[in-house]
């Protein structure tokens, strides 16, 4: 069993001994002061100036760093810094890579996509196959996907380690000045980055003998989801 | 076939008829213990056993119900059936019932066909 304290406190804030009466208990003098280091010698604050004036002493001393001209009246306060760090983002335990999801909002609602892996922004990467169905290398929130037991082994797969997340950064434009012409005429045809065309189809080339592999797996992956009479997305194993 | 409690669904000899309201069963075969059970609680299945004398032993009843194969009797039956199928329905993933949608569209398709060519005649 462990000792009782020899100190205790009498009441919070006095304790049984004094300081030195504590010092002597515990017999610190003893022990070796741990000896604190001088700090590095202190940098020169001030510096020599020459002065030319006639009747000025030849040379004066001048602070380095000048002392600000202006304080501020009032205290400002000084924001608090945060020392929250964002946690790495954990993925649902029913997506692994290679599970098929069903997206639920934007663009491709209801089609069955194939999971490629989790960015570090916690997003998916997914993609249609772009060939099958249409929808390219996306990311999506995986609070906007149902994922379903069906997976494809995609374990052999190399997804490229350039699709990340600065890969999919929206490029800002540079806003130019409204003219008639731009406003009033046809707006110009965006056109898809030759290195975006070129990923998707190195991903589709990859994916696509996989899944050739299983029957009716392409049509499942053409075919968008949707519930009919008398299922209930709670009641249904998806 | 009990409705009601933990024994749901299982399947259970009626071994006597305590009153109006009640029987005493036992399931040996199928994990019911031997209890009195409401006529509210349970269905009667077409399935009789026969030769079972009145409140007949739990040892015995076993012997008798796998004599005369009670399960395999109540796997014939089209109620067992349907609960069968409702059970592997419930539990198709998303893509088996893509598949099965396939399967109908194509049963659709040959029926439809055969339907047309009887009511040309």
């Amino acid at each position: 069993m462990a000792r009782a304290p020899r100190n205790t406190p009498l009441v919070p804030g006095v304790s049984t001994l004094s300081r030195s009466a504590a010092y002597k208990k515990k017999a610190l003098f003893k022990r070796k002061k741990p000896v604190h280091k001088a700090t590095v010698a202190t940098k020169a604050t001030t510096k020599s100036v020459k002065v030319t004036g006639p009747k000025n002493g030849g040379t004066r001393q001048v602070d380095v760093v000048k002392a600000p001209r202006y304080y501020a009246a009032d205290d400002v306060a000084q924001p608090k810094k945060t020392r929250k760090t964002p946690r790495p983002a954990t993925i649902r335990s029913s997506i692994t890579p290679g599970t098929v999801l069903i997206l639920l909002a934007g663009r491709f609602r209801g089609k069955r996509v194939v999971f490629l892996k989790s960015l570090s922004s916690g997003l998916l990467l997914v993609t249609g196959p772009r060939k099958i169905n249409g929808v390219p290398l996306r990311r999506v929130n995986q609070a906007y996907v149902i994922a379903t037991s069906t997976k494809l082994d995609i374990s052999k797969v190399k997804i490229p380690a350039h699709l990340d997340d600065a890969y999919f950064k929206p490029t800002k434009e540079q806003k130019q000045k409204a003219t008639e012409a731009a406003l009033l005429g046809e707006a110009p045809k965006k056109e898809v980055s030759t290195t975006r065309v070129k990923d998707q189809k190195d991903v589709d080339a990859l994916l696509l003998p996989i899944i050739k592999k299983s029957p009716l797996f392409k049509q499942y992956l053409n075919a968008s989801f949707s519930l009919t009479k008398g299922q209930y997305p709670h009641a249904i194993k998806v | 076939m009990l409705t009601y409690g933990p024994d749901a669904g299982k399947l259970a000899v009626i071994v006597d008829i305590i009153d109006h309201n009640r029987v005493l069963v036992d399931g040996p075969t199928t994990g019911v213990t031997r209890q009195s059970v409401t006529f509210k609680r349970c269905t009667l299945t077409p399935i009789v056993l026969s030769k079972v004398p009145r409140t007949i032993q739990t040892k015995s009843l076993k012997k008798l119900v796998e004599a005369q194969d009670l399960n395999g009797l109540w796997a014939k039956t089209s109620w067992a059936k349907k609960i069968e199928v409702r059970k592997v329905r419930s539990n198709l993933t998303d893509f088996d019932r893509f598949k099965l949608m396939l399967a109908r569209k194509q049963r659709r398709a040959i029926v439809g066909k055969q339907r047309k060519t009887l009511l040309k005649k």
